[in-house]
C-alpha cells in the first residue's frame, strides 16, 4: 500500500483521520507538511474519497471541485494512505483506532438530517435537500429516490445555498446540465420533469437570507427562467441597507433589484418569454404538508411577523396561515452531525462534537475539524481553515508533549488485521484511481467529466479489478 | 501566445508579498500573470492558496492592497466582489490574486496575504 514505504519508520508519530472530505484532506495536508515524520492514515466509509465534494457540490459547480487535485497530491504522499470502504464506529472501534495510533481526527462530517417535525413530512412528494442532492450526484445511499417531478410547483424550505442548488437544479434547461457530471438517471428525470415553478421559501426576511451572492446571481441569470417575488416582502428593506456590511449589503441589493426594478427592454423581453419561473417567499414557516389522493399537493405555512433586526431577529408567527398548492416539496433547512461511538463524546443539542480549537474535551489524543466540528455551516474555504487550525492544535500538543507520541503504535498494520479478520477489504487510493479512471471513460462517451458509478458494489468491483 | 502579444515579455515585475507572519518576500512575475500565477510559479507556500485553482469558485487567494495600489489595479467584475464578499478579513481593498494580472505598471506593488481568523461561525452557509 502506497509507495516510497522506506521513509516509513516503525517509530514515527501515527495520526489516523476519520473522513476524506475537505475537512479530512486539509487536516492531513497540513500535518504532513508541517512535520517529516508523522504518517497519516484517512479511513472513510466510501469505497471513493471527496466526501461533499463529490456527493454535494453542484454538478453545474465544476470550479468549485478543483480542490480535488490537490487532495489527490495529498493523497498521494509518501506518509499518507487511504483506507476507503471502512466504516468507523461500524467495521472498527474508535477505541480500537486509539490504541492503534497516537491522534485520531474525526472529519466526518454531518451526514445526518434536520426534520421539518410537522405533520406530513412523509408523504410521497415530500423528500429532503440532503437526499436530493446525494440522488442528482450519485450517492449510493439515495439511488433509489426517483422524485416524482409531474407537477407544477416545488416548495423549497430553506433559503440556504443547498436550497438555491436545488432549485436551480429543479429549474435549469437540460442543455445546461448534460455537460456536468449529474448522474444520467437524474438528467433523464429532469429532462422529464414538469416542475415551472420553485417557490424558495424562508422563516424570516429579506435581511435575513442565509444565501449567498453567487448562488443568487445565478438563480437571476437562470435561462428560461423569470424571478417571481412579492414586493411587499421588501418593504423597508432598502432603509435597512445603510449600516450592514458589503456582503449582505450586496447580496440584499441584488434581491432588491430583482424583485423590484423595472428591467430594461432586454430583460422584459427574456422574462416574458421565460417558461419557468422562480421566488422567494419570506416570512413563512411550515406548518404542514398537505394530501390529497395519498401524497403531497401543497404546503400551509404560518404568516410571521420579525421581532428586533439584522441577524438576530426572531420569527414569530401572526397566527395567520396560508396554503401553497405544490406537488413537490423539499426541505433544506440544515444538515446535522452524528454521534459516531459511544467512546466519543457528543453535542446532541447543537449536534456537534464539543471541543476548543479542534481539542475534543476530555478526550485526550483526539481532534475534530470540517462540519463535525464546527456545525454544518460555511464553504470548503471555511473547512479549510478551521481544519489548518485543528492541525495546529494537535501540532502543538506534539510539542508540547500533551499528546505523547514516544510510545510505539502500530497505525494501519493492526487496523488492517482487524478489518482482514471481520471481512473488511479496504479500497487503497489506486483502488479509487481505477474508478475515477473508468468513470471518466464513461463520462466521455456522452460528452461529461464523468458518469458516476451508482452502488457500493459496483465501485468495489471495478477497484479490484 | 503571451510572447507575441507582448514583446515585452522579458521585462519582469518586481512584486513584494507580506505573508501572513508579516514577512516580506520579493519575486518577479511576467506581465500578462495573474499574481496566483506568480505564487505558483514562484512555489511560494501561502497555505490554502488558489484552492479552486484561479476560476473564482473559492476566495482563498484574497490579496490586500494599500489604497494607492488598489486603484492601479484596475476594474473588478459583479462576480470577483461575490467571492470576495466570502473572504475572510475583508477590507475596501481586497481583490482575489487569480483576478489580479500584472503589468509594467504595477512595478514594485505589496500584496499582502490577510489572516485566516477562522473558529468564526459565519452565516455564509453550505447548507442551512
Ligand atoms: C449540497 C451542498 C453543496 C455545497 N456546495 C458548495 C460549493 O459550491 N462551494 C463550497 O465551497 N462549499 C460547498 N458546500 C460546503 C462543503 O461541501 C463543506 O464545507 C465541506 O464539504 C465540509 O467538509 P467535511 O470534510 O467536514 O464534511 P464532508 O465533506 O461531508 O466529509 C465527510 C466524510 O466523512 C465520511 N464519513 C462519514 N461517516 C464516516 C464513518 N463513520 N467512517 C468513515 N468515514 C465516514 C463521509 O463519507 C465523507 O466522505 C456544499 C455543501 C452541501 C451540503
Ligand atoms: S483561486 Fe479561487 S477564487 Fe482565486
Amino acid at each position: 500500500i502506497g509507495c516510497g514505504r522506506a521513509s516509513f519508520s516503525s517509530s514515527n508519530p501515527k495520526i489516523c483521520v476519520v473522513g476524506s472530505g475537505p475537512a479530512g484532506f486539509y487536516t492531513a495536508q497540513h500535518l504532513l507538511k508541517a512535520r517529516q515524520d508523522v504518517e497519516v492514515d484517512i479511513y472513510e466509509r466510501l469505497p471513493v474519497p471527496f466526501g461533499l465534494v463529490r456527493f454535494g457540490v453542484a454538478p453545474d459547480h465544476p470550479e468549485v471541485k478543483n480542490v480535488i487535485n490537490t487532495f489527490t497530491q495529498t493523497a498521494s504522499h509518501a506518509r499518507c494512505n487511504f483506507y476507503g470502504n471502512v466504516n468507523v464506529g461500524k467495521d472498527v472501534s474508535i477505541d480500537e483506532l486509539r490504541r492503534a495510533y497516537h491522534a485520531i481526527v474525526l472529519s466526518y462530517g454531518a451526514e445526518g438530517n434536520r426534520s421539518m417535525g410537522v405533520p406530513g413530512e412523509n408523504l410521497p412528494g415530500v423528500y429532503s435537500a440532503k437526499d436530493f442532492v446525494g440522488w442528482y450526484n450519485g450517492l449510493p445511499s439515495c439511488r433509489e429516490l426517483t422524485p416524482d417531478l409531474s407537477c407544477d410547483t416545488a416548495v423549497i424550505l430553506g433559503q440556504g445555498n443547498v436550497a438555491l442548488d436545488v432549485a436551480r437544479i429543479l429549474l435549469a434547461p437540460t442543455k445546461m446540465l448534460k455537460s456536468t457530471d449529474i448522474t444520467q438517471p437524474a438528467l433523464d428525470a429532469l429532462a422529464q420533469s414538469r416542475v415551472r415553478r420553485v417557490l424558495i421559501v424562508g422563516r424570516r426576511g429579506p435581511l435575513q437570507i442565509a444565501c449567498t451572492i453567487k448562488e443568487l446571481r445565478e438563480m437571476v441569470n437562470l435561462p428560461d427562467c423569470r424571478p417571481e417575488m412579492v414586493a411587499a416582502d421588501f418593504e423597508g428593506v432598502s432603509e435597512a441597507l445603510k449600516d450592514v456590511p458589503r456582503p449582505r449589503k450586496r447580496l440584499t441589493e441584488l434581491m432588491l433589484k430583482t424583485a423590484l426594478e423595472t428591467p430594461g427592454e432586454k430583460e422584459q423581453e427574456r422574462r416574458s418569454k421565460a417558461s419557468r419561473s422562480w421566488g422567494f417567499r419570506f416570512f413563512r414557516s411550515p406548518v404542514e404538508v398537505l394530501a390529497s389522493g395519498g401524497r403531497a399537493a401543497g404546503i400551509r405555512l404560518a404568516v410571521n411577523r420579525l421581532e428586533g433586526s439584522g441577524d438576530g431577529a426572531q420569527a414569530v408567527l401572526t397566527g395567520e396561515v396560508e396554503d401553497v398548492p405544490c406537488g413537490l416539496v423539499i426541505s433544506s433547512i440544515g444538515y446535522r452531525s452524528l454521534p459516531i461511538d459511544e467512546s466519543v463524546p457528543f453535542d446532541s443539542r447543537r449536534a456537534v462534537i464539543p471541543n476548543s480549537m479542534g481539542r475534543v474535551q476530555q478526550a485526550a489524543g483526539l481532534y475534530c475539524s470540517g462540519w463535525v466540528k464546527t456545525g454544518p455551516t460555511g464553504v470548503i474555504a471555511t473547512t479549510m481553515n478551521n481544519s489548518f487550525d485543528t492541525a495546529r492544535s494537535l501540532l502543538e500538543d506534539m510539542d508540547s508533549g500533551a499528546l505523547d507520541v514516544s510510545s510505539t503504535r502500530p497505525g494501519s498494520q493492526s487496523i488492517s488485521a482487524l478489518l482482514a479478520e471481520r471481512g473488511v477489504k479496504a479500497v487503497t487510493f489506486s483502488g479509487w484511481e481505477k474508478i475515477d479512471d473508468v468513470e471518466t471513460r464513461r463520462g466521455e462517451v456522452s460528452g461529461k467529466p464523468r458518469e458516476k458509478l451508482l452502488t457500493v458494489q459496483e465501485m468495489l468491483q471495478v477497484a479490484r479489478s | 501566445l503571451k510572447s507575441i502579444l507582448n514583446p515585452h515579455r522579458a521585462e519582469k515585475v518586481t512584486v513584494h508579498f507580506v505573508n501572513r507572519d508579516g514577512e516580506k518576500i520579493t519575486v518577479k512575475g511576467s506581465p500578462g500573470d495573474s499574481l496566483l500565477d506568480v505564487v505558483i510559479n514562484e512555489d511560494l507556500d501561502f497555505d490554502g492558496f488558489g484552492a479552486c485553482e484561479g476560476t473564482l469558485a473559492c476566495s482563498t487567494c484574497h490579496l490586500i492592497f494599500d489604497e494607492e495600489t488598489y486603484k492601479k489595479l484596475g476594474p473588478v467584475t459583479d462576480e470577483e466582489m461575490d467571492m470576495l464578499d466570502l473572504a475572510y478579513s475583508l477590507t475596501d481593498t481586497s481583490r482575489l490574486g487569480c483576478q489580479v494580472c500584472l503589468s509594467k505598471s504595477l512595478e514594485g506593488i505589496v500584496a499582502r496575504v490577510p489572516e485566516t481568523i477562522s473558529d468564526i461561525r459565519q452565516s455564509k452557509d453550505g447548507s442551512s
